[in-house]
């Protein structure tokens, strides 16, 4: 007769080797789901909050309402938004991606924004006398000037999404915050702190790699600073 | 039914799901959840301005641990506050009832709070600091009367994004038995009652959305010299 295994997941404990080496395939499913709905949120976030900072850069008017809306959209609760968001997608991994996406808008937006208002104008004038048009002056001058700003944004926003995912778990779509709360109704140590460890090394090497992304676009903040 | 029409009756059953004076009253009714809402927001508000305020006015007239107060606002972002709630729950301070809640509340609140509070201090001009020097103030009346007047603008503006950061920490505490607001939501998803889940959201939303009208009304019914540029640091 052998007795029950006398392991650390028998006795529960929170660091043990044998969770991984057991669990894998469920930790790489989690993990993937997990940079699945944050890139996707902040590329869609991109896509929208482009053509929103130009516009509300373009017309004076726009800037005011654009920022108030996304002000009032970040000051709900995560949890509440994906409620809000129930009725419109259901169960399903968009809802989260929708609710990620308007996180990330208010972020990108106000970050755009300064980066495009913090352009010189003489930056902007030099260009209209060398005979730039509107577009090309926004594409070529404006936008890679805004570019540290910008990239300043994406980090923040892609920081806080891996984060926030973890509460998608609400619905089934969480990435690893779906083993953190099945973690936490069966009360097992090493799954929760395995992922809650796995949500921080994500953040941070995502981090890592935009600000590498960042200093690949902008070779001349460097060339200033040196 | 099209899909339009189901949306707009979930809408309806949200709405008559917040008009049944039924829900409002009881252990899980919505007064009660509202106030334990509220005092978990405000005690924590407290206790958290009580623990980052003092050390990040002494630390920016210091002019010292810069790299700390900095940085701690990037940490807190990267962790979840989903996992630090469930951590907690698992070590012993989950026996505690409301221990877990309170302190990923406090863990949550206090980074704002010392970032934007050191930022101020830091930012205040330093011919001003040497004038104040040169007048024979000592370092507690700079630190009082001159160093944390013109920091208060951003040391205001902390204590608002903490109060914002509170109100977002405490919901999420009710998916791991907290109590609070979001226990409506959690409850309407166990039962998926979709109107319930609606219902508890619009409170959650409205709540957090008056919170931050208070701060702001404040800050405009405030005089002039509290107010300065607004900057939300990290």
């Amino acid at each position: 007769m052998t007795g029950p295994p006398d392991d650390c997941l028998a006795r529960n404990e929170w660091i043990c080797g044998d969770y991984l080496s057991t669990r894998r395939q469920i930790l790489v499913d989690a993990v993937v789901q997990h940079l699945q709905l944050t890139s996707v949120s902040v590329l869609i976030a991109l896509a929208v909050a482009l053509p929103l900072a130009v516009l509300a850069r373009r017309f004076g008017w726009a800037a005011g309402p654009v920022l108030a809306l996304t002000t009032v959209l970040y000051t709900i609760p995560s949890l509440a938004m994906f409620s809000l968001l129930l009725p419109v997608y259901g169960l399903s991994a968009p809802l989260v991606v929708a609710g990620l996406v308007l996180y990330s808008l208010t972020l990108l937006v106000r970050n755009i924004l300064a980066g495009l208002r913090a352009v010189p104008e003489e930056t902007r004038q030099a260009a209209r006398g060398l005979g730039y048009g509107p577009i090309r002056l926004l594409l070529t001058v404006e936008l890679p000037l805004a570019l540290p700003a910008a990239m300043a944004g994406v980090r923040i926003a892609m920081v806080s999404a891996v984060s926030l995912v973890t509460v998608g778990a609400i619905v089934g779509f969480g990435g690893l915050g779906n083993l953190i709360y099945s973690g936490m109704n069966t009360y097992f140590k090493a799954q929760v702190l395995t992922a809650s460890a796995l949500c921080v090394v994500i953040a941070v090497a995502a981090d890592l790699l935009l600000l590498g992304v960042q200093r690949a676009l902008t070779p001349w903040t460097r060339a200033v600073r040196a | 039914m099209d899909e339009g029409g189901a949306r707009v009756k979930t809408l309806g059953d949200a709405w008559a799901w917040l008009g049944d004076p039924a829900h409002w009253a009881g252990d899980d009714g919505v007064w009660h959840r509202l106030t334990q809402h509220l005092v978990l927001t405000v005690v924590c508000l407290l206790i958290s301005c009580l623990i980052a305020l003092p050390v990040a006015l002494v630390l920016g007239h210091l002019g010292r641990g810069g790299a700390l107060a900095v940085n701690i606002s990037n940490v807190g972002r990267a962790v979840p506050t989903f996992a630090v709630l469930v951590l907690l729950l698992l070590t012993p301070i989950g026996t505690w009832g409301d221990g877990p809640t309170v302190v990923a509340l406090v863990l949550f609140a206090v980074p704002p709070l010392l970032t934007n509070a050191y930022v101020g201090m830091r930012g205040v001009d330093r011919s001003i600091v040497r004038a104040a020097r040169g007048m024979g103030m000592t370092g507690r009346q700079m630190l009082w009367k001159v160093e944390l007047p013109l920091a208060l603008p951003l040391v205001l503006s902390g204590v608002r994004i903490a109060a914002v950061q509170l109100v977002a920490t405490a919901t999420i505490a009710a998916l791991a038995g907290g109590g609070g607001l979001g226990r409506i939501i959690t409850a309407g998803f166990n039962l998926a009652s979709t109107p319930q889940v609606v219902a508890g959201a619009v409170l959650v939303a409205g709540f957090a959305l008056i919170v931050e009208g208070i701060f702001e009304a404040a800050e405009r019914l405030a005089p002039g010299w509290t107010r300065g540029t607004r900057r939300r640091a990290g």
